[in-house]
């Protein structure tokens, strides 16, 4: 299963990663080769078979509408690498 | 080559729990930045969701009024994307098997009721808010931005409509049939100002039967900006094909100060939310029975109190349209009916009158310093010709201003009115003797003259004389007839 | 003076109960082993000294005051650092998280401090429990106490050697596709996996959600039984964590295994497994034979297809939970002034997460992505269905399976690291049993060139009481003895 540059690319910029060229061309050739194994599975007949996305039995597990407290807003923003006057500050978006 | 316009809906409703989707943190609106927040909602390592119960329960609640199928066993997909209002870069939503589906609502444009075919009812988790630093304060051109996630984690409904909508008029009836029906339910503040309740429109134009291409409208922040935008683009695209140009198919921005929309410029490209099942969470499988009962408790929705009140009440379409479109209104004229008045009368005055009081001095119905009672009783006034229903706008305005009952300030200001045709046989004597030229007028058929005589008939009895005995008792003295 | 800090956890719980040793005593004396050996075997990222001198100090104030410090007060233990502690980092062997201090704690460290342990640090492990060596670490590799060249395994590799060398008589690691069972294999100590949904997931920092697991890590089983008891059980914090009575873990340590049937799982007990694993399998399964338990092999085609589904299932899981970790509310964030915050996320994760992470994350990213989801996730769904009806059917012929941990012994710093197809092999044999959700546990069987082998025992989901009971009676027949030397091979 040969995976591109231009895929290496791609999904580096769903998952918001910076890649080197060497990383792009590292990581192009690993994933080709850890894909190309898991590809096997692609050999199994699954016509029928449902997906487990759960091993649990459980369903309907529900919390009631009551109010706990909340942080306090040091504890909230004391891990914060940037934060003014209680607020989270990040870099223009657009 | 005939034009029709195609409209479809998606709405996010804030659902109205004390606490919030996935965690216990207080739902409620403001609030300073980050007071309402816990490891859960700031998508701290290692937390985990828990499914809010009524957050549920509400969302059935909607479904069951749009006459939706519940899905007997529905999952919460993750929807990955990067934001910096997101706290965990995915959102907890729902994609392939919601909540509910295949519902529908009429909505009564008068001459003719349109079926907006309801497609889906699901439930999702809002995102925190960004306040952006800059010159103008919005997101173009903002230096850095500030994120606050209070609202983060807060239960959504998300509706979504066929492409049944045929006009602006139609979106914009079925947006306010939406929100009454929410504030019945009690689910929702709905308040589109405040973003309780919010709104994104896909518009396209068919030319000869054939669908045109759709663009999607965002940022229209209340009914009358989504009538204004969705009447602009329809305008917009139907010139375009005019010219015999194309549509491209992109998302617009609605600029309500410009009153046009424009394409919008975003670098977040990428839109593959890479859906996958949420393993933090198990399936839901509402009980029927527990379906049964939502369904069974629910109030009467507007559409069917509205057909009511035009039946049971006899009132008209439009009274009983603004009667109905709000639920605490609505409310206030059924009690108001228990006075045993004429409800047409009543809902006159409720939809006159009084409505326009609580417009000027800014007071919700809620608090209208009137009673139901009290207003039953202004009515009855009236009914019995005790007051006139001019001097009753009068006492209606000061039982407002002041809060005394009707009766209680006729009472008190000797307003009673002057019905007895003895009584008034002396004073339209009187002023038909002060009055010889306007009374030759009138035996002459002037028309004018009674009205003068009238007025003059108002003025000795200080606006006291019943109209029409006056009226009756002139004529009869003048020209000899009723 | 009693040698503590070779003592399993139960007896040095008993030793301060009687008063025989202090609290205090007892912190101190680990203290010091660990100050002696982290130079060579490097199990911690941060020891809690001051903490833990404190916590133990209290404790004897308790047990002076007559108050009940809990059932395994002043005992000692390590936490991996991927659990939650509050007030004290939590790094997840990142540099994402290496100043990172939780405001909570994780309901399993809840529990552990609530019956009175004292920790004594955060373990190291691969970055993000990704890997099966411990050398994906950003603080530098684990060296494993039997042999300082080689690895202790991973991803709880520091919780193992920690537990191997004497560093804690007891520790907690987490397992996703074996990350307790093949340290634990590795370094010659026992290690659980308990039921999916027996012990809270809420402060386990993700990896792949519907795979992870906290467990015990410990000398004895009857300690693995005892540290089970405190952690498992009902947590309205996780949606996943299964509601019920707990049985009485330790109580139902008999020793009594006679009639039960054992099934040999042939895919995971012959191709690509070392000749010494397989020849200590071999005489353990004997071993288990002559304790009354009927032994055959049994053949459950679809793990043979269960090392590609979790590495489409575990990354593409991991690549959404450390979608979080973008330099805004918490951890690492790029230096210096970001272009917008697009530029900041792709250096913050760029530099705060290491290259197996990395990969990870790419690869998972990828296998959701469109056009590719139905190949590759929902494929790899399905055959988790195959194994969940596979492993089914074979508990309605067989009490327990069993196979050998890991197809070897531990191998050499730096053997496996530059090729992660082979390392992702090391966990052949444990995968399965996260992708099923059923409980596994690993015991020191013997050695193989002086090196550890490790003994698998997997059991019917919630059936934790008969896996260990038959780990108990094996542990009894087989006389584990040996201790690591922490020397050099050469």
């Amino acid at each position: 299963m040969a995976i591109s540059i231009e895929d290496v690319e791609h999904v580096a910029k769903l998952a918001r990663l910076k890649l080197t060229d060497e990383e792009k061309e590292t990581y192009r050739r690993q994933l080709s080769d850890v894909l190309e194994h898991a590809r096997r599975i692609s050999e199994v007949d699954t016509s029928d078979v449902p997906p487990t996305s759960h091993t649990l039995p459980l369903r309907n597990v529900f919390r009631d509408d009551d109010v706990k407290p909340s942080l306090s807003v040091e504890d909230a923003t004391g891990n914060a690498p940037w934060a003014v006057e209680g607020a989270f500050k990040v870099p223009r978006i657009l | 080559m005939k034009y029709e316009t195609i409209i479809g809906l998606e709405i996010h409703a804030e659902l109205s729990t004390d606490s919030k989707m996935f965690c216990g943190c207080s739902a409620l609106f403001g609030g300073k930045p980050n007071t309402n927040t816990c490891p859960v909602c700031l998508g701290h390592p290692g937390s985990l969701p828990v499914a809010n119960r009524t957050a549920i329960e509400y969302t059935i609640m909607l479904a069951l009024a749009l006459n939706c199928r519940i899905t007997p066993r529905s999952v919460f997909h993750r929807k990955n994307y990067f934001y910096p209002d997101m706290p965990k870069n995915f959102q907890i939503s729902q994609y392939d098997i919601p909540l509910s589906s295949s519902g529908y609502i009429d909505v009564d444009m008068g001459d003719h009721v349109r079926r907006v075919g309801i497609t889906r009812v699901h439930l999702e988790e809002d995102t925190g808010k960004s306040i952006h630093i800059g010159e103008s304060g919005r997101i173009h051109g903002a230096d850095y931005s500030l994120e606050d996630f209070n609202r983060a984690g807060i239960p959504l409904a998300e509706i979504v409509t066929e492409p049944d909508i045929r006009s602006p008029e139609e979106a914009r009836a079925f947006m306010q049939l939406l929100r009454a029906t929410l504030e019945y339910l009690d689910i929702s503040d709905c308040k589109m100002e405040e973003g309780s309740l919010r709104c994104d429109a896909n518009i396209s134009v068919a030319v000869d039967g054939e669908l045109g291409t759709k663009v999607e409208i965002k940022n229209m922040n209340s009914f009358r900006a989504l009538f204004r935008a969705l009447s602009y683009e329809e305008e917009r695209q139907r010139h375009v094909l005019d010219q015999g140009g194309g549509l491209i198919q992109e998302t617009r921005h609605w600029d309500d100060a410009a009153g046009k929309t424009h394409p919008l410029r975003s670098k977040e490209e990428a839109f593959d939310y890479r859906y996958f099942p949420e393993p933090d969470l198990v399936s839901v499988e509402p009980d029927p029975e527990w379906v049964e009962r939502l369904r069974g408790n629910l109030p009467e929705l507007p559409q069917e109190r509205f057909h009511r009140f035009i039946e049971q009440f006899g009132l008209t379409r439009d009274i009983a349209s603004m009667m109905t479109g709000e639920k605490a209104l609505a409310g206030y004229f059924e009690k108001t009916v228990e006075s045993g008045q004429d409800p047409k009368e009543l809902a006159k005055w409720v939809a006159g009158d009084l409505s326009a009081m609580l417009r000027e001095a800014v007071v919700p119905i809620q608090s209208c310093p009137v009673t139901p009672a009290g207003l039953g009783e202004l009515v009855g006034l009236v009914d019995r010709k005790v007051i006139s229903g001019k001097m009753a706008k009068d006492v209606l305005r000061e039982a407002f201003e002041t809060g005394r009952g009707p009766e209680q300030i006729v009472d008190e200001k000797g307003l009673f009115q002057i019905a007895d045709a003895r009584e008034l046989e002396v004073v339209v004597a009187e002023i038909i003797a002060e009055n010889p030229s306007a009374a030759d007028d009138m035996r002459n058929g002037k028309e004018q003259a009674l009205k003068f005589l009238m007025g003059q008939v108002m003025k000795k009895t200080r606006g006291k004389a019943n109209p029409e005995v006056a009226s009756r008792l002139l004529k009869q003295k003048l020209i000899g007839k009723d | 003076m009693v040698d503590v800090i070779n003592q399993d956890a139960l007896s040095i719980a008993e030793l301060i109960k009687t008063r025989e040793m202090s609290a205090l005593g007892v912190t101190q004396a680990f203290l010091e082993r660990i100050d002696k050996t982290e130079p060579k075997v490097r199990a911690y990222i941060n020891v809690a000294r001051e903490l833990a001198l404190a916590r133990a100090r209290e404790i004897d104030t308790e047990l002076a005051d007559g108050v009940d410090a809990g059932v395994f007060g002043g005992v000692p233990i390590a936490v991996k650092d991927v659990l939650t502690t509050r007030g004290f980092p939590t790094t997840c062997g990142s540099r994402m998280l290496e100043s990172f201090v939780p405001v909570y704690d994780a309901t399993a460290v809840e529990r552990i401090s609530r019956a009175g342990t004292v920790m004594l640090g955060k373990a190291n492990m691969d970055e993000f429990a990704m890997g099966s060596s411990t050398e994906n670490s950003y603080f530098g590799p684990t060296m494993n106490p039997w042999d300082l060249d080689r690895v202790p395994g991973g991803s709880s590799g520091g919780s193992a050697a920690a537990v191997a060398a004497g560093e804690a008589p007891w520790a907690l690691g987490s397992d996703t596709g074996g990350s307790i069972r093949q340290p634990a294999s590795l370094c010659g100590i026992v290690g659980l996996k308990p039921t999916y949904g027996l012990v809270s997931r809420y402060g386990l920092v993700a990896f792949a959600s519907s795979l992870d697991q906290v467990g015990p890590m410990t000398r004895t089983v009857r300690d693995c039984a005892a540290l089970l008891g405190v952690i498992a059980g009902y947590d309205p914090m996780d949606s996943t964590s299964i509601p019920g009575e707990l049985p009485d873990y330790l109580g139902g340590l008999t020793g009594e295994v006679k009639g039960l049937k054992a099934g040999v799982v042939r895919e995971l007990s012959s191709e690509g497994i070392d000749p010494g694993v397989k020849e200590r399998f071999g005489e353990t399964v004997a071993l288990l034979e002559g304790l009354g338990v009927t032994c055959e092999e049994v053949s459950l085609p679809s793990f043979s297809y269960g090392l590609s589904a979790y590495y489409i299932i575990a990354p593409a899981e991991a690549s959404s939970n450390l979608a979080r970790f973008d330099g805004v509310r918490y951890g690492y964030r790029a230096p210096g002034e970001s272009e917008d915050v697009w530029e900041m996320y792709d250096s913050t994760r760029a530099e705060g997460f290491g290259g197996e992470v990395k990969r990870r994350i790419m690869l998972g990213t990828y296998a959701l992505s469109a056009g590719y989801y139905d190949a590759y996730y929902a494929q790899a769904q399905k055959i988790r269905t195959l194994i969940v009806r596979d492993y089914g059917r074979a508990w309605e012929r067989y009490d327990v399976l069993v196979s050998p941990t890991s197809p070897s012994t531990a191998f050499k710093l730096g053997e496996k690291i530059d090729d992660p197809l082979t390392m992702y092999l090391s966990d052949v044999c444990t995968i399965p049993v996260n992708l099923a959700g059923i409980p596994a546990l690993s015991l020191p069987c013997g050695l193989s060139e002086g090196l550890p082998v490790g003994f698998q025992v997997m059991g019917p989901p919630l059936e934790e009481e008969k896996v260990l009971n038959i780990a108990y009676a094996l542990e009894q027949a087989i006389g584990f003895e040996a201790r690591p030397g922490l020397q050099h091979e050469r």
